[in-house]
């Protein structure tokens, strides 16, 4: 019925049109801005705990965290970051003394880019533990690579000099070795070739194992860069 | 009367004309994210506030909305209640919504939803209108349900994340991989082709003998 004295009705001018399409865009923006602000502090909080949690995780005994964004060729002690600049995050135990690098790190998996962060500690130049952060790996096989516990887990005490060589499952022999998981031999390669190359490019910013930057606040007076 | 109307705008959806299998509609998402139940069950949900609200909307508007841009508005506010959706989620279960991925995003692009604004709520009362999309939302929740259900049991032993057949189980892989989709949802509408086949063949015998028996 409704339908058939729309049919008939003499066709509405173009204003009404707009009108109707302006006031329809117009709700729809308010709602979209209004869900937008009252969800964002949870997604970021939600987005700083999860880090928070990674690198806690790939760096054990940690309980104090702090980014580390390398700029003009130091490690600068800071919160803000620009889009183009990257950035570490540097673990310290209870009392405030240096214990690794998480470095996040990324490159081509098997379906789609394997994100990752690792735990490095410079002084034994080791890996000290791995944690995937964002992967597409085929399920049942490629997704162990952050479900077979065995396999995450082969990520700590790790040497990682010269670099981090996946072998057959079993064949492990020299402390820079892990074992690949059997059926996802491709996945388990990426994450190590990530590895490495994130490693080769961190090498040569970080700063020489022993002056690493101190925890703000607790450091030693002179340490500077913390306003 | 008016109340078995609206009942039967409701479990349409649900049985008769349930958009995955009857219709044969809203077949990205069915396909893509039934890789478990609980995706499953997230998608549904999802789809079902979209639809619901959107239906509501549409429906007390449909007076005011000229048809020859009825289309743009009922994409507008398809698209603000996605958005709405998919926020809420990101807060809320930020997992889930990890392993939805873009096909949250999508869901304004799902026929079903569209399809029902333009058939049903921009020409019925509110109320028809809301229950036609509760309706269908469930008979959609339901079809992504037991798709998820099944894919999830077969291709990695466990419902819900929880382990139901133990260690020897030896999960069939294929059944989480997309071509696991295709296969199960095949088999799904073959048993409801089957299905209405025999409820025809079984009315048209009663209808037989009962024309048999008068004459």
């Amino acid at each position: 019925m409704t339908s058939s004295a729309q049919m008939n009705a003499p066709a509405p001018s173009s204003l009404r049109l707009v009108l109707t399409l302006a006031i329809a865009g117009l709700i729809s923006g308010i709602a979209i801005i209004g869900i937008y602000e009252s969800t964002l502090p949870t997604i970021t909080a939600n987005k700083a705990r999860e880090l928070r949690e990674a690198v806690f995780k790939v760096l054990p005994g940690v309980s104090e965290m702090q980014q580390l964004v390398y700029r003009d060729g130091n490690l600068v002690v800071t919160e803000e970051r620009r889009k183009d600049e990257q950035a570490v995050y540097g673990g310290y135990d209870r009392d405030g003394d240096f214990v690794g690098y998480a470095i996040p790190a990324a490159g081509p998996g098997f379906q789609d880019t394997i994100g990752l962060l690792y735990g490095f500690a410079p002084q034994q130049k080791h890996v000290l533990g791995m944690e995937i952060l964002e992967s597409r790996e085929t399920p049942g096989l490629g997704d162990k690579i952050y479900k077979d516990a065995e396999f995450v887990g082969s990520f700590s005490a790790l040497s990682i000099e010269p670099n981090i060589v996946a072998v057959k499952k079993g064949a492990k022999a020299r402390p820079n070795e892990i074992d690949a998981i059997t059926g996802a031999t491709i996945s388990s390669k990426a994450v190590v070739r990530i590895i490495n190359e994130a490693h080769a490019e961190w090498s040569k910013r970080l700063p020489p194992a022993g002056s690493e930057p101190p925890l703000r606040g607790t450091g030693p007076a002179g340490s500077g860069g913390s306003p | 009367m008016k109340q078995n109307e609206s009942y039967e705008e409701f479990i349409k959806g649900i049985w008769r004309d349930n958009p995955v299998f009857v219709q044969v509609l809203g077949m990205c998402p069915m396909l893509a994210v039934t890789n478990s139940a609980v995706n499953a069950i997230a998608m549904g949900m999802a789809t079902f506030f979209v639809l619901v609200g959107s239906s509501f909307l549409v429906s007390s508007f449909r007076n005011w909305i000229p048809k020859q841009v009825r289309i743009s508005c009922f994409i507008i506010i398809i698209a603000t209640f996605v958005t709405v959706a998919d926020y809420t989620l990101l807060a809320l279960v930020p997992k889930v919504h990890k392993e939805l991925g873009a096909f949250i995003p999508l869901i304004v692009a799902n026929c079903m939803i569209l399809g029902r604004q333009e058939a049903f709520s921009s020409r019925y009362p509110v109320r028809l209108a809301v229950m036609d999309a509760m309706g269908m939302a469930s008979g959609f929740l339901l079809a992504l349900f037991s798709l998820g259900a099944i894919r999830e049991i077969l291709g990695d032993g466990a419902l819900f994340g929880i382990d139901l057949f133990g260690e020897n189980f030896e999960p069939w892989i294929i059944m989480i991989l997309p071509p696991g989709g295709f296969l199960t949802l095949g088999v799904i509408l073959l048993f409801f082709n089957w299905f209405r086949f025999k409820k025809d063949e079984f009315l048209a015998d009663v209808a037989a003998a009962e024309r048999g028996g008068n004459g």
